[in-house]
């Protein structure tokens, strides 16, 4: 069973201070942070698709950006292969772990060196981690990589610069130069939320065959939980730093149980005409991650807020087997142990 | 009854140093009176130049070379530049923006942005014309005391909200919606679409919807049309549409999209990209990703049947 696990997040923290004027600084004595991630706790299993669904600003981004250091947590432990890599030395271990772990980012408009061709930006996480022998093996291996993702002939590439490519095109540039190391953690943080959708479908379709080639664990970060659905083995959903709903993707869609859930799956658009939904419509928007609301987070907005909601914050609680919720509408007698 | 917008055969090219872009290479569809229209397409597809070109707001290097846009039994091709400004932009045809988070002006309360909007174009005292604000304010569900607020202070589903009720500020009776909730969330997406379907029932409007996201368009429109390439390549309603999807293009956008809701299913995927608009293909325009494509497809252009009631499509496979 220990095994299994590729990744465990244990509690994790991230909070941002915020920058105060110069004045400012001298009257206030507590300085204010943003709860950027505030406790998240969560396994991804070998070769499973672990999405983490949530509105922008819920710290779904800064949790991926945690978990592979490129942000440092405030506290809490990153597990990955049986060692809490916040403990490695950032220079010499932390560099040699990043081959085994990569991430694709959102925006592939921003996240490709302009002033670098196509198949440097493919080679260089090769050469920074000294992973191929000779500049044969590099060509070889960007060659291989540029055909696995239906770049062909990949020697038309090679010598292209990112703005000679269409967005799908980049952020499939972006996929290979994740994958050309061949790493076991990969976190993609919404990587076609800025495609078009005909063209979405056909890169995540091969971003999924590298996936299931290579058996790679991913975090998918998303704020399309219909998407999620359809991707990842499965998902938790975040509000306010914090997860509120963790379980197997189907359940979760189908009987979500936090009512937060609840609204953020009946706000997607259906592609169906004659389809009859439940409405549940939540008003306002996300509270500031500056003062989050005390008790349960989400009570500003529930529909079902209750008195104990203001006060007290519901804990993450199993509901069922392999299946967790923080909400007190959830806590019965027997479910109120952990 | 007389359509409200009736376009027809309108083409309009961009002309750059390579060529002629052909953007919106003959098209035509009408929008009636307090109906929904839904423009849907990916990107690059033409469907915002044909928003521009009804309110005739395209760029230097933008060109109607032919075709007419009649806008309640008037052509608005030829109007004059003066006319346009002081009779028909906000006042007949207003235009939510792409980004309309960007589109207000940073320095300048809410209150400012849409009292100039209604002064422009109409002779009354700024007190009224404050009220007015006020009343739009609380219309698009918001606290009408947010009117003084300066843009930065707002969130973005707000400034969303705020940028709706400047386009009903001259009582249009055509609104068009260019990608109005593309930077939203989905549960913020999902109260500005409520709210834009609340004020269509309530005004009577006209709406014109563009977007790229076909799932929106079952949700808030009665009539939709496929653009691709320039053309309109499938038009019907809604309710058609979805049942019984003609042309491959469609099919193909309709299953590409995830559903919460139904059994899981692979989504499909349109191979390749969309053409150069430069020099588009020949014959049909989709024939190069078409997975049916025949011979005749790659000579000649199909020409637009009608397929049933007020369901058109143009395809040589029907």
């Amino acid at each position: 069973m220990k095994e299994d696990v590729c990744l465990e997040a244990r509690d994790l923290v991230k909070h941002f201070p915020v920058k105060l004027g110069f004045f400012k600084t001298l009257v206030t004595k507590e300085s204010p942070h943003v709860h950027a991630v505030d406790g998240v706790s969560f396994k991804i299993k070998k070769g499973e698709i672990f999405g983490l669904v949530g509105e922008s600003g819920c710290g779904k981004t800064t949790t991926g950006r945690c978990l592979l250091r490129l942000v440092e947590p405030t506290s809490g432990q990153v597990i990955f292969n049986g060692a809490d890599i916040r403990s490695l030395s950032l220079e010499h271990a932390m560099r040699r772990l990043r081959r085994k772990m990569q991430i694709i980012f959102q925006d592939p408009y921003e996240s490709l060196n302009p002033r670098m061709s196509i198949f440097d930006i493919i080679a260089e996480p090769l050469r920074i981690q000294k992973a191929a022998e000779s500049e044969d093996e590099i060509r070889e291996r960007v060659t291989e990589q540029l055909e696995e993702l239906d770049m062909i002939p990949p020697e038309e590439f090679f010598y292209r610069f990112p703005h000679e490519l269409s967005g799908g095109q980049r952020q499939r540039i972006a996929i290979a130069r994740a994958y050309v190391l061949r790493p076991e953690f990969l976190v993609a943080d919404e990587p076609v939320s800025m495609l078009d959708a005909s063209i979405r479908s056909e890169v995540l379709k091969l971003m999924l065959g590298l996936q299931r080639k290579f058996h790679t664990s991913v975090l998918y970060i998303t704020h399309d939980i219909a998407l999620a659905r359809h991707l990842c083995d499965r998902m938790a959903v975040m509000y306010l730093g914090k997860i509120v709903e963790m379980g197997s993707t189907e359940d979760v869609v189908h009987n979500p149980l936090h009512p937060y859930t609840k609204a953020l799956i009946a706000a997607v658009p259906v592609p169906d005409p004659t389809a009859r939904r439940i409405e549940v419509v939540i008003k306002g928007e996300v509270p500031s991650a500056i003062n989050p609301p005390q008790g349960c987070r989400f009570h500003t907005r529930c529909p079902h807020a209750m008195e104990i909601c203001r006060q007290e914050e519901p804990p993450l609680i199993k509901a069922d087997e392999n299946r967790y919720v923080a909400c007190h509408l959830q806590r019965g007698p027997e479910g109120s142990k952990v | 009854m007389e359509p409200l917008l009736k376009v027809e055969n309108l083409k309009m090219y961009y002309k750059t140093v390579r060529g002629y872009v052909k953007a919106v290479d003959d098209v035509s569809f009408k929008v009636d009176v307090k109906e929904s229209l839904g423009l849907a397409g990916e990107s690059g597809c033409g469907k915002t130049s044909v928003a521009l070109a009804i309110t005739r707001l395209l760029p230097y290097n933008g060109k109607i070379i032919d075709g007419s846009i009649i806008l309640d039994g008037e052509n608005i091709v030829n109007m004059s530049k003066e006319e346009l400004r002081k009779n028909v932009r906000w006042k007949r045809v207003s235009m939510i923006f792409q980004g309309a988070m960007n589109a207000l002006h940073p320095t300048y309360t809410v209150a400012h942005q849409i009292t100039e909007a209604i002064l422009a174009h109409e002779d009354v005292s700024k007190e009224e014309a404050l009220e007015r604000a006020s009343k739009l304010i609380e219309l698009v569900g918001m606290k009408a005391s947010r009117i003084n607020r300066y843009p930065h202070e707002l969130s973005g589903g707000m400034k969303q909200r705020v940028v709706t009720a400047m386009a009903l500020a001259c009582n249009p009776d055509l609104v068009i919606a260019d990608e109005p909730t593309t930077a939203l969330d989905v549960i913020v997406q999902a109260q500005v679409l409520g709210v834009m379907k609340d004020l269509q029932s309530k005004l009577d409007l006209s709406w014109m919807l563009i977007t790229h996201d076909l799932s929106m368009i079952t949700e808030t429109c009665s009539t939709v049309a496929i653009m691709y390439a320039g053309k309109i390549v499938e038009y019907g309603s809604v309710i058609d549409m979805f049942k019984e999807p003609l042309h491959p293009y469609t099919q193909k956008l309709l299953t590409a999209f995830p559903s919460v809701i139904g059994p899981k299913m692979e989504l499909s995927s349109i191979h390749g990209f969309p053409p150069d608009l430069l020099k588009p293909p020949p014959g049909c325009r989709f024939h190069p990703r078409c997975p049916y494509a025949m011979e005749i497809c790659k000579t000649k252009e199909p020409v637009f049947v009608e397929k049933g009631r007020r369901h058109y499509v143009a395809c040589h496979l029907q």
